[in-house]
């Protein structure tokens, strides 16, 4: 149910294929049985649910946009936007969760030589194997150029020392993508190497205590001497920055996405609760004010969803302006997502403020989204530098 | 082997539902359609056993009119291998009578060696047509089936009845009727979404099954007319003005419900 229909408003340049439409039912139904029953529980127990995830890998979710050659659904990045929207209907935290997961196998499918794809992406792709993306360090977030994690040769191998921070799904998943210095300082002396979950001298720290997202582990990844073949390096040396923000430009569309799915249910809700509960002697949908909130609810979310899609046929296109485009959606979506799902709560009045509603787990989960996978004011560097160097 | 699963488009159940008292038929544009629940769960039963066996082949087959190809599409993302879709302007408001003779004359030549369908549809539920088809084929049935077991050249199920249940069992051609007792269908995949265009889908006209638009068995039953269910009455809505829980209390008390 929404406010007005579904489908954007500017067809046909953002039609649904009939293929489409049925991805968007598939993913509806898996939401609605797998995830939505069990969200508030999920997140009130801190329980990260492999058994649904590994459920979810059989249907194509642990590698949307992967090659099929190696086991992916080999989607495009228009068809993932329409997937993450819907799965956060669902839960929002375990469809982030899903999001960084492909980013770790699109990575590996995209950079990797014949035999890394080989060796790791098909169990990435069922899902059989959940992958961690570890780039942010304790004194290295938004300037993650500046990460000091060392990755030194020694013969065939390299000897990584160093921790990451806030590392998503950490501890319970089992292939690390780890962006380590190689070279000089700043982005050319980054690479990546691909780290298995038993390797020696890897450890996590405790599962950090936090507002949302609970539903999914968030630990520190510690890295002791820890010896990672050359077979294992992800590319070449010096090329990890560039890959790991290529990455990101994907992840940030999923994120938006899931900010949109979870405040389009936040508002779906919103507008069942205000059409039923009566207060002054009638609904409370006939107080003007509260029709004018639902609108500028709908009004930007659907602005969102456009700038997402559109931004997703950029990746899909190879548009130069691209990684502005994947900002300008995070940042907007992201906002105008937890602007919304704040208000929905407050259309709840004091129910929005219970967890048996829903809604206040989906204001918290989508707060992190305008902090993580680079913060809103990083988008706004990014779009504002490339403006500006178009000027000059 | 072959497997035939006969698989219908119905108005989603948990809709509202709508009849035309004009036509006494279905509305179809009232409600979204989905594959009817419980013919889902009978192509889950023959995915199932093809699983288990990669050389089954898995057909769906659907009677209704163009846009039913929706039902057939979801049961190729599903697995199936292919579809039979009949479909003719003749068979609007076809009974349970003329739908059984139409599909039979499809199956007659179609080499299934098992025939599945629901015991019933969400939106008839006239349960008739299973028995109907194997009567028109000359084949064994066996309905209303949970836990499908095919062995040797036989299917075996059981049958629950109030006070029993009972093992049936019948040589191979067979038509088999399952309850919702079967497992729950499994989602498509992102790759049976993809592939499903690329699957086989046979459209059959009447006159394609040898029966002369003319010459098919004319509606045996007709619905004269119908009227929406009233509304509900004898209701005495209470005005909480402070009293309506010693009202209500009250009005338990007096019907000797509490
Ligand atoms: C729940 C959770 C999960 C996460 N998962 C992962 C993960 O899986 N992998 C991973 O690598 N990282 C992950 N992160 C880390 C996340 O990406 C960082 O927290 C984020 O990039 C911000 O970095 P920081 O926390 O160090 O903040 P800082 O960089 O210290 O920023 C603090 C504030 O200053 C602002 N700021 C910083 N620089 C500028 C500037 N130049 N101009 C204007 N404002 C600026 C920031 O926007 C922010 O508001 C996760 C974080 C959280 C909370």
């Amino acid at each position: 149910m929404t406010l007005l229909n579904d489908a954007p408003m500017a067809a046909p340049a953002h039609a649904l294929t009939d293929e489409q439409a049925a991805l968007v039912d598939m993913v509806r139904d898996f939401a609605r049985h797998e995830l939505e029953p069990h969200a508030i529980e999920w997140d009130r127990t801190k329980h990260f649910p492999v058994d649904v995830i590994r459920g979810a890998g059989e249907l194509g979710f642990g590698g949307i946009y992967v090659s099929e050659d190696v086991g992916g659904a080999g989607l495009t990045r228009a068809d993932a936007a329409l997937i993450f929207e819907e799965l956060a209907k669902g839960d929002v935290t375990i469809a982030a969760y899903i999001s960084i997961h492909n980013m770790v196998a699109w990575m590996i499918d995209t950079f990797g030589d014949g035999a890394q794809r080989e060796r790791w992406v098909p169990r990435l792709a069922s899902m059989e194997h959940l992958g961690s993306y570890c780039l942010t360090e304790p004194d290295a977030g938004s300037d993650a150029a500046a990460l000091s994690t060392r990755a030194v040769r020694d013969g065939d191998e390299y000897v990584l020392t160093g921790v990451k921070q806030f590392i998503s799904g950490a501890g319970s998943t089992d292939v690390y993508i780890v962006m380590a210095r190689t070279g000089e300082p700043g982005p050319a002396g980054i690479t990546a190497f691909i780290v298995p979950s038993d390797a020696a001298g890897l450890s996590f720290g405790a599962n950090e205590v936090k507002m949302g997202w609970n539903a999914q582990p968030t630990r520190a990844v510690i890295l002791d001497g820890v010896r990672v073949p050359a077979a294992d390096r992800l590319g070449g040396e010096g090329q990890g920055f560039t890959m790991a923000m290529k990455a990101l430009n994907g992840g940030r569309l999923n994120i938006a996405a899931c900010s949109l799915g979870g405040a389009q249910w936040a508002l779906d809700r919103a507008v069942q609760h205000i059409r039923t509960r009566r207060a002054f002697g009638k609904p409370l949908s006939e107080q003007q004010s509260l029709v004018f909130t639902i609108a500028d609810m709908e009004t930007e979310l659907q602005a969102a969803r456009l700038l997402l899609r559109s931004a997703a046929q950029s990746i899909d296109t190879g548009h130069p302006d691209v990684a502005a485009h994947c900002a300008m959606a995070k940042r907007f979506a992201t906002d105008v997502a937890f602007t919304a799902a704040n208000a929905a709560l407050q259309l709840h009045g004091g129910y929005g403020y219970l967890a048996e509603y829903g809604i206040e787990k989906v204001v918290r989960d989508l707060r992190v989204h305008q902090i993580l996978e680079g913060t809103n004011e990083i988008m706004k560097l990014i779009i504002g530098r490339s403006v500006l160097e178009k000027a000059s | 082997m072959r497997i035939i699963v006969l698989i219908k488009h119905v108005p989603d159940t948990w809709e509202e539902r709508v009849l035309d008292p004009a036509t006494g038929r279905l509305d179809r544009s009232a409600s979204e359609r989905v594959v009817d629940e419980i013919t889902e769960r009978a192509l889950e039963a023959a995915l199932a056993l093809k699983d288990s066996d990669k050389s089954i082949e898995v057909v769906a087959l659907t009677m209704g009119p163009g846009e039913s190809t929706g039902a057939i599409k979801k049961a190729l993302s599903m697995g199936a291998d292919s579809g039979i879709h009949l479909v003719d302007d003749a068979l609007a408001g076809a009974d349970a009578m003329t739908t059984a003779a139409t599909i039979a004359a499809a199956l007659r030549d179609a080499g299934a060696d098992l025939i599945i369908a629901g015991n019933e549809s969400t939106d008839g539920r006239g349960g008739m047509l299973p028995a109907m088809l194997a009567e028109h084929l000359g084949l064994p049935a066996l309905t209303f089936i949970s836990d499908l077991v095919v062995e040797g050249g036989r299917v075996r199920g059981e049958r629950a009845t109030e006070t029993a249940t009972s093992v049936v069992s019948a040589a191979l051609p067979a038509v088999v009727s399952i309850t919702e007792g079967m497992p729950e269908p499994r989602f498509p995949s992102f790759k049976g979404i993809m592939g499903a265009k690329k699957k086989p889908v046979a459209s059959h006209s009447l006159a394609d099954l040898g029966l002369a638009a003319d010459a098919t068995p004319r509606a045996a039953s007709v619905v004269l007319s119908c009227e929406p269910r009233p509304g509900r009455t004898g209701a005495e809505p209470i005005v909480d003005d402070g009293s309506a829980g010693q009202r209500l209390a009250d009005y338990l008390a007096q019907q000797r419900l509490v």
